[in-house]
C-alpha cells in the first residue's frame, strides 16, 4: 500500500476512533426543568423545591440529607455532612451533630466544624462580614428556632434552639454548606461566587449562560462513593412552558423532562418515551377561612369534603393524580387511619342545610398556574361545578401565582372576605406538614397557619410532638395529628399528584423516590 | 431636518419620564411582592419586613421612584433581585439575543407585508387582492404562540427538520448565525414572530396604496402618459409616510421580543426576561427592561418621525 494512502486510512481511523472515544465521553443528561430560570447558585437556591431539587442538593450538602435510594420506601432524612445527631441529656434545647471527617469542597478545602458555625451565621448574623441577605431570606424558614451555634471540636458542633423541637433535624436538611475558602479567596463578591460556586455535594459547576442553562460536572471524589454521578455532565434547562418541554424531549434536545402536562403523555408514551410517576408528600387543598364566613362551621367544611367525587379529578387528570382524604398522602408513615369522605352528595346537601347555609356563598382564591399547583383552571373548574351541585355558590377570584402567595403569606388578617384559597402543599417535614398550618404559633401572617385555626386538641398533640424524642412514639403522634387534620375537615382535601416525569428511552437507573428531591447520580445515558 | 430633528427629540423627553413614572407606577400597582422570588411562600410577616428593609423596599414609594430615578440617570439601573446581576446586562443581553431574531424579522416582515399590500391595493377587488388580504388577515388574526406550537409539531417533532426550543446548540453564548448548526433555531421563532407585523403592515399598506390610488393626481399621471410602472412609484412614494409610522411601531415590537413567541421557544431575549421579571416580581428588571423597550419605541418614533419629513416635503411644512 502507497505510504500516502496509508496515512490517509490511519487518519481517517484515527478520526473515526476520537469520534467513537468522544461520542462514549459524551454521556450528558439534559434536564427540562419547569422552572422559568436557573436556581441561584450562591447555596440555598430560589425556585422553590424545584432548585433543590437539580441545583442546591447537587452542588452543596447539608448535615442532614434525605433519602432517595428508594422508590418504594417513604423518604425520611438520612446523615449528610453529619454523621449523625443527638439532643444533649442534660438540655433538650441542645442538638450536637457530629460531623462526617475526611470530606473535601469542591475547591479542595477541608470540611470542618469552623465550615458549620461560618455557614450558620453567614444567614443569620447580621453583624458577620459572610452574612448575605439573599441566602438569609431563602434560609429563613428553617432557621426560626437556630439560636446559637458552638465548635465542639473539629467535627462535632452543637446548635441551640430557642424552643425544644424534637424535629429539629429536618430544619437542618435545608441549610447548604458553602465552601468558606472560596467565599473569603473572593472577598465575599456573591456574584463571583454565583459563577464559581463550591460545595461539596455530587456535582461541581462546569458552566453558566446566565437564564439559560446550568452544567455540571460529577465530582468524582465525592464522600459517598455509591452517588458518584454515572454521565459526565448534567445540563439544567429552564423550560416553564410544558409544550416546549415535551416537543424538546420528542426532538432529542433533551432527555428529562418534568411534570409534562397529562394530555401529553400519550402522545410521549406512544413516541417510546418513559412516564414515570411516584406518590410523594403532596396535596393539592384549599386552605380554609376559620375566622369569618362558612367555613368556620365544621359542618360547611365536611360538607364540602363530601362533595368531591375525587375519581374524576384523577380522571380529569389522565391518572396523574391520586384521591385525598387527608393532609398527608396514605403512603405516608404519618397516615394512619383518617376519617375518609368518600363521594356523598345527599351527605353534603344535609350538612349544608343543618348548618342553615343554602346557598352557601364561597369566596376563593386560586391561580391560574404556579409551583405544584398541577393543572389548576380545569381542575377548578370541576371543583366549582361539583360543590355548586350540592349547594355551594363559588366565586372565583382568578390571580398569578404571585398574586397567591401575597394572599397566601398576609393570611385572614388582611384577607378576612376570602373563604379558602387553593395552594398546594410540600409535605415533606413534619412541621411543614402538619404543625403549621394547625398550631396557633403559626397563625399568619406570623406564620403558615393562614386561615388562624385553633383547637386544644391539636396544641396538646403538636406540643406532645415536640417534646417527644423516641421516633416512634412520635411517629404514632404525628399519625393522630393527621387524623386530627381530616376530622377537623382542616381543609377541603382534593387529591395528591404523582409527579410525572418523561425521560428519553436511553436513560436507565432513575429511581424516583417519594420525595420532592430526586437523586441524578445513578442515571446511566445509554449511546 | 435639525431643528426637526432637536424639536421631536424635546417632545421624546417628556415623553420618556412619563413613561418612567407611569412603568415605576404600573409594577407597584400589580398585587404581589417584589421579594416573592427568594422568600419562601410561607415567610413569616418579621421574615418579610427584615427583608424588605434590606432591599429597601420599605421606604416610600416617592422616596424609591426618585432614588431610582437617580440612578437610572447615571446609568445605573439596580441590580436583578433574583439573580443580583446588574440589570443593565441582563437588558442588554437579552436585547441583544432579539435583536438577533429581529435582525432576520424585520426585513422578512417589512418586505413581504409591504409587497403584499402593494400589489393587494394596486388590484384593489381583484382575486389577487382578496387572496393577499385574507393572508394577511389570517397573519393578524391567529395567536402567534399558537402558531409557533403548531410550527414545532410540523417541523421539530414530526419531521425532525428544525430544533424545538432554545438559542443554539450550547447557549447564546456561543451562538453564531453563521453556522446552521445554530442559525438553524432561528428559523421557527423568526417565522412565528415576522407572521403579526406581516398581517399588519400588509393591511395597511394596502390601504394607504387603495387611497392614494383614488387621487386626483393620479388620474393627472396617467393623462399624462406616464407608464403604469412609473405612476405605481408615484403612487408608492405618497402611501409610505403612512406605512413609515406603522413599521416604526412593528419595528418597536420586534426589538421588545413577542413575550409569548420568546417563551414558547425558551428564546432569551427581552420578551423573556420580561415574563420571568413579572412572575417573580422582579422589581428592577421589570423597570429597566420596560423603560428600555419604551426608550427604543420613543428613540424608533423619533426616526420615524424624519423620515417621513425626509420623503415628504409637505410634513416638514407642518
Amino acid at each position: 500500500m502507497p505510504l500516502g494512502r496509508f496515512s490517509t486510512l490511519l487518519t481517517a481511523a484515527m478520526f473515526a476512533a476520537g469520534l467513537t472515544a468522544s461520542a462514549r465521553a459524551e454521556s450528558v443528561l439534559t434536564v427540562a426543568m419547569t422552572a422559568g430560570d436557573i436556581p441561584v447558585t450562591t447555596g440555598n437556591p430560589d425556585q422553590g423545591f424545584e432548585g433543590f431539587r437539580f441545583v442546591g442538593y447537587n452542588l452543596y450538602d447539608a448535615l442532614a440529607l434525605w433519602d432517595l435510594s428508594s422508590f418504594d420506601k417513604a423518604s425520611d432524612i438520612k446523615p449528610g455532612l453529619a454523621t449523625s445527631w443527638e439532643i444533649d441529656p442534660n438540655n433538650k434545647r441542645r442538638w450536637i451533630f457530629h460531623l462526617r471527617q475526611g470530606v473535601k469542597f469542591h475547591d479542595g478545602c477541608a470540611f470542618t466544624a469552623d465550615d458549620v458555625v461560618w455557614n450558620m451565621a453567614r444567614v443569620t448574623d447580621p453583624k458577620a462580614p459572610q452574612y448575605f441577605t439573599q441566602q438569609m431570606a431563602l434560609s429563613r424558614a428553617y432557621t426560626t428556632n437556630f439560636d446559637s451555634i458552638e465548635k465542639i471540636d473539629d467535627y462535632t458542633v452543637a446548635i441551640n434552639t430557642k424552643v425544644v423541637e424534637s424535629i429539629f433535624p429536618y430544619s437542618m436538611s435545608y441549610i447548604l454548606m458553602i465552601s468558606r475558602c472560596k467565599a473569603e479567596a473572593l472577598k465575599y463578591d456573591w456574584n463571583a461566587y454565583a459563577n464559581d460556586p463550591s460545595g461539596t455535594g455530587p456535582y461541581r459547576f462546569g458552566r453558566m449562560v446566565p437564564h439559560e442553562r446550568l452544567e455540571l460536572l460529577p465530582n468524582k471524589a465525592y464522600w459517598d462513593p455509591k452517588r458518584v454521578p454515572k454521565q459526565d455532565r448534567v445540563v439544567l434547562l429552564p423550560m416553564p412552558e410544558a409544550a416546549t418541554r415535551a416537543a424538546a424531549l420528542m426532538t432529542g434536545q433533551v432527555n428529562f423532562i418534568e411534570a409534562p402536562s397529562p394530555d401529553t403523555i400519550p402522545r410521549l408514551k406512544a413516541a417510546g418515551m418513559q412516564i414515570v410517576t411516584n406518590t410523594y408528600p403532596h396535596n393539592w387543598p384549599f386552605i380554609l377561612n376559620f375566622v369569618k364566613g362558612p367555613m368556620t362551621d365544621i359542618r360547611v367544611r365536611r360538607a364540602a369534603n363530601y362533595a368531591l367525587n375525587r375519581a374524576e379529578f384523577v380522571e380529569l387528570l389522565n391518572g396523574m393524580a391520586i384521591e385525598s382524604y387527608a393532609t398527608m398522602p396514605p403512603s405516608s408513615p404519618w397516615y394512619g387511619h383518617p376519617v375518609r369522605y368518600e363521594y356523598n352528595p345527599e351527605k353534603a346537601k344535609a350538612l349544608l342545610k343543618e348548618a342553615g347555609c343554602l346557598p352557601c356563598k364561597l369566596t376563593l382564591a386560586i391561580s391560574t398556574s404556579g409551583s405544584g399547583q398541577m393543572q389548576p383552571l380545569p381542575m377548578n373548574e370541576l371543583l366549582k361545578s361539583q360543590l355548586e351541585a350540592v349547594g355551594f355558590q363559588i366565586d372565583f377570584k382568578v390571580m398569578d401565582w404571585n398574586s397567591l402567595i401575597e394572599i397566601a403569606r398576609s393570611g385572614v388578617p388582611k384577607y378576612p372576605d376570602i373563604d379558602g384559597y387553593n395552594g398546594s402543599r410540600a409535605l415533606l417535614d413534619p412541621m411543614s406538614a402538619l404543625i403549621k398550618p394547625i398550631w396557633k404559633f403559626h397563625w399568619s401572617p406570623a406564620g403558615a397557619n393562614w386561615g388562624h385555626f385553633e383547637d386544644p386538641e391539636a396544641e396538646e398533640l403538636v406540643s406532645k410532638v415536640l417534646n417527644e424524642f423516641d421516633a416512634e412514639k412520635r411517629t404514632a403522634l404525628l399519625i393522630k395529628l393527621n387524623e386530627l387534620h381530616a376530622d377537623r375537615a382542616l381543609m377541603i382535601f382534593v387529591v395528591h399528584d404523582v409527579n410525572p416525569r418523561a425521560l428519553s428511552p436511553k436513560l436507565k437507573g432513575f429511581v424516583q423516590a417519594q420525595n420532592w428531591f430526586q437523586d441524578l447520580t445513578p442515571i446511566e445515558v445509554m449511546p | 431636518m435639525i431643528n426637526i430633528f432637536l424639536r421631536r427629540l424635546m417632545y421624546a423627553v417628556p415623553i420618556a419620564f412619563g413613561v418612567s413614572v407611569v412603568c415605576f407606577s404600573l409594577v407597584y400597582l400589580a398585587p404581589g411582592d417584589p421579594l416573592q422570588t427568594i422568600l419562601p411562600a410561607d415567610a413569616s410577616a418579621d421574615t418579610i419586613a427584615m427583608v424588605k428593609a434590606a432591599y429597601g423596599f420599605d421606604q416610600p414609594l416617592p422616596i424609591q421612584f426618585l432614588k431610582w430615578l437617580g440612578r437610572v440617570m447615571v446609568g445605573d439601573f439596580g441590580q436583578s433581585i433574583a439573580t443580583r446581576r446588574p440589570v443593565i446586562l441582563e437588558v442588554s443581553g437579552a436585547l441583544y439575543n432579539t435583536s438577533v431574531l429581529a435582525l432576520f424579522a424585520v426585513p422578512i416582515a417589512f418586505s413581504s407585508g409591504f409587497s403584499m399590500g402593494a400589489i393587494a391595493g394596486c388590484f384593489p377587488g381583484k382575486w389577487i387582492d382578496r387572496i393577499l388580504t385574507g393572508s394577511a388577515v389570517l397573519g393578524v388574526s391567529l395567536p402567534n404562540y399558537w402558531f409557533g406550537i403548531v410550527l414545532v409539531i410540523f417541523f421539530a417533532v414530526e419531521a425532525m427538520v428544525l430544533p424545538a426550543t432554545g438559542m443554539g446548540a450550547n447557549g447564546s453564548d456561543q451562538f453564531s448565525v453563521l453556522r446552521w448548526s445554530d442559525a438553524q433555531y432561528l428559523v421557527l421563532p423568526v417565522i412565528t414572530l415576522s407572521m403579526v407585523p406581516i398581517g399588519i403592515i400588509a393591511r395597511t399598506t394596502r390601504a394607504a396604496v387603495a387611497e392614494v390610488m383614488n387621487q386626483d393626481f393620479v388620474i393627472t399621471l396617467r393623462a399624462k402618459g406616464l407608464s403604469e410602472a412609473a405612476v405605481i412609484r408615484h403612487v408608492l412614494k405618497n402611501a409610505l409616510p403612512q406605512v413609515l409610522a406603522v413599521m416604526g411601531l412593528q419595528f418597536g415590537y420586534l426589538m421588545g421580543g413577542s413575550i409569548l413567541v420568546e417563551t414558547v421557544f425558551t428564546w432569551p431575549g427581552s420578551g423573556f426576561l420580561l415574563s420571568k421579571a413579572i412572575i417573580n416580581r422582579d422589581v428592577p428588571v421589570l423597570q429597566g427592561t420596560i423603560l428600555m423597550l419604551a426608550l427604543i419605541f420613543v428613540a424608533t418614533n423619533l426616526l420615524v418621525d424624519l423620515l417621513q419629513s425626509w420623503i415628504d416635503p409637505r410634513i416638514r411644512r407642518t
